[in-house]
């Protein structure tokens, strides 16, 4: 499921990202941030009040903010991660 | 030129390098720009054990020397020894977060990598203790091939340790780095930041982490916005209610001042420019500093916590519609202290055309210069009544004001983006800090760079203006028969009175005509410049001059007038300093020019408006 789909609160990993939809920096950015395929991830808060704002997740020990756009780029997976990535 | 041992602090944003900075140098710090760039170049001097001064640069935050914004490009060119201005640095101090050194380890080890002799400051190992993590700097340090030294910036913890390090370091009995390893791509050295940060972890247990508590509220959709709104009006609020004791102190100190002249000189040139001139003038505007440190104090508080970031990710959805990002946020909030350091801080913005609308719209934000000019418009002419519990009228009346800025820069926007600025947006992509308790040593260091950056633009830009605007109003003198007033048959009141055809139909009379000249210099100037102008204009009826000039407005403009005033302060781009920044952040002066023209449109367009429907009001 993408990232704009996954519950609040409920730890997944991130099993692809699609590069492709994503800005050289975007993606740059995303990368330094720490997410990566096989990175743990959370939904912790969406913005706005239409659910139509940006989502702030943990990834890592860090809390990122990123629009929507960007979390639709990234697929994620609950369940045991795939072991050391 | 000094030639002292120069040491570069860089390290990721939010691992707490300003903090180690303010630790080491306190108030031996200097703000300046790098030449031919804009981003700022803090530096500051301490010493080490033994005495001897080093001079250390606090370089802007940067996740790794691939640079995306101008600020993360001028880091990797002080440390390539590549930027203008700046020598290679001798050394190093990397800081890392204690709590997230998967991201930070490799950043550093990009830094390790390129050979200089460095230090790394493990920082905030006291959060990462509080959430469970324990760390053995002696592992990290073995790993790294580098000294890792523990610091709590925040609380002076691990300094003398790392003066100690950085000493034997520049006597050059330390090893040099290690030579640049063969992981020197991207995944590479993620994979060794990793695999070192779990070698580095004694203990981990996890544990409630207090930032999560507070951003499930500060964060949540309605809650979140309803703290922000009370924020902001509790700071705005709070610019009116806790400025009144010590603006009647300065208030009082300047009168006795003038009095003291008074008495002292007879009457004559001397005395009216000392008086009318310098007392007047500059006492007029320096009275607004408590104010102004308030709101700095405000938004100092708000950035040092760790909110900032957060009403970003608020007003994000709300910026996104009028083509903004919520990255724009920080630089407009700043803005509202003033629009110089506000368009400065667009240098976070990555996309082109975000960052020009930023800084487009940055001066309708009501900086700190405009609040002597609301203040004493709305003093004057506000009644001081209570309109509901704890809010007082003149306090909404102010908060009406910013938000009339605020609603004009979204408009702004809005057209801005459709049309001069058209383009895809950026969008909003940050990493959101930790909250942390501010260090109050640094928050009254910031206070105080902003009360003496205050007091130099009175001492200078201020004082100037208001000496030139005295000469120009005593010469040349009004005949002594008394059919014309002095100020009328001044240079500068015929200049005004060829100015005030223009501004005659949208409500402004000589005196306002007069006040706009200098505060093209500065805003807060127009309060000096009219204090002077009822000074002088004061001088036959010696009671007159006890009078505040707030009582002075009262008997002289029709309450229409004075809304149309605070209107156009609302919008006009008045300031010399904010076109300059502006001129030099967008390379030319097609935009400055641009700014200049469709903000005194709007401005003109705004007290016209105002002063009609006042009018047709019967106000």
């Amino acid at each position: 499921m993408r990232l704009t789909d996954l519950p609040l609160r409920q730890p997944a990993y991130v099993d692809l990202i699609d590069w492709n939809a994503l800005s050289a920096s975007d993606g740059q950015r995303l990368r330094e941030f720490g997410l990566c395929e096989g990175a743990s991830v959370e939904a912790l808060h969406h913005g706005g009040l239409l659910g139509r704002g940006p989502i702030a997740c943990k990834v890592g020990r860090m809390t990122i903010a990123m629009r929507r756009s960007h979390a639709a780029a990234i697929t994620v997976r609950t369940g045991p991660s795939d072991g050391d990535l | 030129m000094t030639n002292l041992p120069l040491i570069a602090l860089v390290g990721n944003p939010n691992a707490g390098k300003s903090a180690l900075f303010n630790a080491l140098t306190g108030a031996r710090q200097k703000l300046g720009n790098y030449p031919g760039v804009t981003v700022e170049r803090k530096a500051g001097r301490f010493s080490l054990s033994d005495g001897r001064p080093i001079e250390l640069v606090d370089l802007p935050g940067t996740y790794s020397l691939s640079p995306t914004s101008p600020d993360e490009q001028v880091t990797r060119d002080v440390i390539l020894g590549r930027q203008a201005g700046e020598r290679l640095p001798d050394a190093l101090v990397v800081v890392v977060d204690a709590s997230n050194l998967d991201n930070h380890l490799r950043f550093a080890l990009e830094l390790i990598a390129l050979g200089l002799p460095t230090v790394v400051a493990l920082n905030m190992v006291d959060l990462a203790t509080r959430d469970g993590l324990e760390l053995d700097a002696h592992i990290l340090s073995r790993e790294l091939g580098v000294p890792v030294i523990s610091t709590v910036a925040v609380r002076k913890r691990g300094l003398d340790h790392l003066r100690g390090e950085l000493e034997t370091m520049l006597d050059g009995s330390a090893g040099k780095a290690r030579a640049p390893g063969e992981q020197s791509d991207f995944e590479g050295l993620r994979r060794e930041a990793r695999r070192i940060a779990r070698a580095a972890v004694v203990r981990e247990t996890p544990s409630r982490r207090l930032t999560a508590a507070v951003d499930r509220v500060a964060l949540h959709p309605v809650a979140g916005l309803v703290l922000l709104l009370a924020l902001l009006f509790i700071m705005f609020q709070a610019v009116y209610a806790w400025s009144e004791a010590p603006i009647a102190m300065i208030e009082g100190f300047v009168a006795s001042a003038g009095d003291a002249v008074t008495a002292a000189l007879p009457d004559g040139l001397l005395r009216s420019f000392l008086v009318d001139g310098v007392l007047n003038g500059v006492g007029s505007v320096i009275v607004f500093l408590p104010q102004i440190l308030i709101l700095f104090f405000f938004i100092l508080m708000l950035e040092a916590t760790g909110y900032m970031v957060r009403a970003a990710f608020l007003m994000d959805g709300l910026m996104a519609r009028v083509g903004l990002s919520g990255r724009a946020f920080i630089p407009l909030l700043s803005s509202f202290a003033c629009a110089v350091p506000g368009i400065m801080a667009t240098r976070t913005i990555a996309d082109p055309k975000d960052r020009l609308t930023t800084i487009l719209i940055a001066p309708l934000m009501t900086c700190s210069a405009r609040l002597p000019v609301y203040a004493v418009i709305i003093g004057a002419f506000i009644p001081a009544r209570t309109v509901a519990l704890g809010i007082g009228l003149q306090g909404l009346v102010l908060f009406c004001l910013y938000i009339s800025g605020i609603v004009g820069a979204m408009l702004a926007a809005l057209v801005l983006r459709r049309t001069v600025t058209r383009g895809a947006s950026g969008g909003f992509l940050m990493e959101m800090p930790k909250y942390q308790w501010p260090r109050p040593q640094d928050i009254v260091l910031g206070l105080w760079q902003r009360a003496v950056i205050f007091l130099k633009r009175a001492g200078t830009i201020i004082f100037t203006s208001t000496v030139i605007l005295w000469v120009l109003l005593s010469f040349p003198k009004a005949p002594e028969d008394g059919a014309v007033s002095q100020v009328n048959y001044s240079i500068a009141g015929r200049v005004a009175n060829g100015l005030n055809l223009v501004l005659a139909p949208i409500g402004f009379n000589r005196d306002i005509s007069l006040a706009l000249i200098p505060a093209m210099a500065a805003r807060e100037v127009a309060v000096s410049a009219l204090a002077t102008v009822y000074s002088l204009d004061a001088d036959e009826d010696e009671a007159r001059l006890e009078r505040s000039l707030g009582d002075r407005l009262k008997d002289n403009w029709p309450l229409p007038t004075a809304l149309a005033f605070l209107a156009w302060f609302v919008f006009a781009p008045q300031c010399i300093s904010t076109i300059a920044v502006t001129r030099r952040e967008t390379n030319g002066w097609k935009w400055p020019l641009f700014m200049i023209g469709y903000l005194f449109a709007l401005a003109y367009a705004a007290a016209g408006l105002t002063y009609w429907t006042a009018t047709a009001a019967g106000l």
